[in-house]
């Protein structure tokens, strides 16, 4: 395949509609990618991401939490990275102590224009330059929000015009647009509105950002029902043509057939037209739906055994 | 109180909410055009997706910040609306600002720009907002909304509060207050001094103007979120969570649940989408492989066209097809018992393939939901 592999980046953001499953597709993923022997951060963006819960976590810290040799997770909690931030930067160790700045940095997380987006990227970008981990993986927010995150180093650089921040941003936004570095890994499901949100993402990154789009990847695809004449047969006898099972039905058997036909068929439709919008600008990757998991084996495991060929 | 339309009674104003990409625009829709299309009130539905197909099929390709109307053959009147957060951000301070001037100096506002058009939170705190602004206007008996697909799961009920809390902060005003007196708060010095590093001068410039400014539309603000936030408090205003039987949503959803008891507010109703249908059941689907099995290949591949191998690769599929669904079937069925074991009334829905493509059928979906039967506690 003439696309770059997407474990010889250093940072990838996954993100997609909610509901898509990101989450699994970026636990999968981390999975994989430790498996071939890379050391992977696993970082999630979001208090309430399931990335925890996926590697048997009750609780995720900012403290990076060791699955296994090669795989870490943690949370990007914006008030630790500020303090992070400011006790490397600054040299201020005992900020969080001052009651004053307590709310500071409350306000600052919460409520300036683009200071989570510029703390969480800061942090990632940090990751990647201290090279602690061969490549970061950021269960990102969705579809709607990232674009605000990856534009955010650019955006404060619009408005701070002299200051730490300022000497700060310029190194991110090298890593950002880097292409060899950093690409978006855009999760979908073949249903119409994950698709027209994805060819919605993808059209705003070119516009607001220079940040690489890597990978599309089209999770739950449905599985093949069948091919040519076989496929012909069951269509056939789904359609219940008399003369075939004399007058009896089969019940069940032909609900789920015509499910599972018109699922596949809804699904191939919607893959052309991501396709088409795609070209050949980045790998789309299919992702069998799972529906269900074998015993003593993981969602993430299952997820990290099919994309193995296709991350290589 | 046994089917969906009931546990949502009087209500007048409906809010749909729920972990992203599970039907909650569609069911949200849905639902208004069948009480429209029953009842004669006056239904808004309110969303924040962009959902084209939707549009197309309530046959109102523009749906915009202003409500417009469905053309619907039932006893009611159906208008639809899409959040546009921007137009609405402007209108709001258009609407609360002294003056035309200042109005315009915030909108003009780099800050304000920013955070309105880029930063996530604020289309909460609009969404909410809205709801208050559409509910002052009297045209309507019954407000179906949908919520931003937050993963953050109730940010937008949070929302009004945290616009309230942080005006009235102590912070805000340190912030101000160096340019409002010549007085520098002994306080606000290491914080000016932090600010000024990190930041930069021409920044905290910036934001000190910016905040000024919003400063004027203070008791404004604080007033609205109040009145926001007792709106959603009413006896009138319903909640129907909606899922999807998978384990993130349904743990997304759960936790919505807690939730929102937690705080009192109250629930109509859980909405458990996307389930298998009910005619899939070990039952139909063993009498179907049983005829499969009993049959004579050679004579179903003549009847099919087909050679005898074709026809048993075809049987044999099917097989396999028909017994992972039926199972999947069984499986969400039990869960939705599961859940029903809760104070929340529980409802399941089947969609089908395509079925919101039309006026038809998205009445016939919202029909099914209206009349969907709580799921007993021991079913």
């Amino acid at each position: 395949m003439a696309f770059t592999p997407l474990g010889s980046r250093k940072l990838l953001f996954v993100t997609g509609k909610g509901g898509v499953g990101k989450t699994t597709v970026a636990t999968g993923l981390a999975r994989a990618l430790a498996d071939e022997g890379k050391s992977v951060l696993l970082i999630a963006l979001d208090k309430r991401s399931e990335v925890g819960e996926a590697f048997g976590l009750t609780k995720l810290s900012f403290e990076p939490t060791k699955i296994d040799e090669h795989l870490s997770v943690m949370v990007l909690d914006t008030e630790a990275a500020l303090q992070e931030y400011l006790k490397i930067n600054l040299r201020l160790p005992i900020v969080a102590k001052l009651g004053v700045l307590a709310n500071a940095l409350d306000f600052l997380a919460n409520a300036a224009p683009g200071v989570r987006e510029l703390l969480t990227i800061g942090k990632l970008c940090y990751e990647v330059r201290e090279k602690h981990y061969d490549i970061i993986i950021a269960d990102a927010p969705a579809t709607g929000h990232i674009v605000g995150y990856l534009a955010a180093p650019e955006a404060i650089n619009s408005f701070v015009r002299v200051g730490l921040i300022r000497n700060q941003t310029d190194w991110m936004v090298e890593i950002l647009h880097d292409p060899a570095q950093t690409g978006v890994v855009a999760v979908t499901t073949p249903e119409e509105m994950p698709i027209l949100e994805t060819k919605q993402l993808l059209a705003t990154l070119a516009a607001e950002t220079k940040v690489a789009v890597a990978a599309a990847v089209m999770n739950r695809m449905p599985d093949i029902v069948a091919h040519g004449a076989t496929l012909s047969a069951i269509d056939a006898i789904i359609d219940e043509r008399p003369g075939i099972f004399g007058s009896e039905s089969l019940q069940g058997v032909v609900i789920a057939n015509q499910l599972a036909v018109a699922r596949r068929r809804e699904a191939e439709h919607q893959f052309t037209a991501l396709r088409e919008v795609v070209g050949g600008t980045f790998p789309i990757i299919t992702q069998p739906n799972i529906a269900v998991v074998p015993e003593g084996s993981t969602m993430a495991r299952e997820v990290a055994n099919s994309l193995r060929e296709e991350i290589a | 109180m046994s089917t969906l339309r009931e546990s949502f009674g009087d209500c007048r104003i409906i809010v749909t909410c729920g972990p992203g990409g599970i039907g909650k625009t569609t069911s949200a829709a849905a639902l208004a055009t069948a009480i429209a299309t029953n009842e004669p009130l006056r239904v808004l539905v309110l969303t924040v997706d962009p959902a084209r197909r939707l549009a197309d099929a309530l046959g109102v390709p523009g749906i915009g910040n202003e409500p417009v109307d469905v053309k619907l053959a039932g006893v009611g009147t159906l208008s639809v609306a899409m959040l546009d957060p921007r137009a609405s951000w402007d209108a709001l301070i258009r609407r609360q600002a002294a003056d035309e001037e200042t109005a315009e100096r915030i909108l003009q506002n780099v800050l304000y720009q920013n955070i309105t058009r880029r930063f996530v939170q604020s289309h909460d705190y609009i969404a909410m907002e809205r709801l208050h602004e559409l509910v002052g206007r009297g045209q309507w008996d019954l407000i179906v909304v949908d919520t931003p697909p937050t993963r953050n799961a109730l940010d937008f009920l949070d929302a009004p509060t945290r616009m309230a809390d942080f005006f009235s902060s102590r912070f805000l005003k340190w912030i101000i207050a160096p340019t409002r007196s010549s007085v520098t708060s002994l306080a606000a010095k290491p914080l000016t001094y932090m600010a000024d590093k990190i930041l930069g001068n021409q920044f905290l410039t910036d934001i000190t103007e910016f905040f000024l400014l919003l400063s004027s539309l203070y008791d404004g603000f604080v007033e609205r979120a109040r009145e926001v936030e007792s709106l959603l408090a009413e006896e009138s205003t319903k909640f129907l969570i909606v899922s999807t039987p998978e384990p993130i949503p349904t743990r997304e959803a759960t936790f919505f649940n807690e939730e929102l008891q937690k705080r009192s507010l109250r629930i109509g109703g859980w909405l458990v989408n996307r389930m298998l249908p009910a005619s899939l059941n070990l039952t139909d689907t063993s009498t179907g492989v049983a005829i499969l099995a009993r049959e004579e290949m050679a004579q179903i591949a003549d009847a099919l066209g087909v050679d005898v191998a074709t026809a048993t690769a075809a049987r044999d599929r099917m097989v396999a097809i028909a017994e992972e669904y039926t199972t999947v079937a069984e499986r969400e069925r039990a869960q939705l018992a599961a859940l029903a074991a809760g104070e929340t009334p529980v409802f399941g829905a089947f969609t089908a393939e395509g079925e919101i493509d039309t006026l038809q059928g998205v009445t016939s979906f919202g029909q099914r939901l209206l009349s969907a039967e709580r799921v007993l506690k021991f079913d």
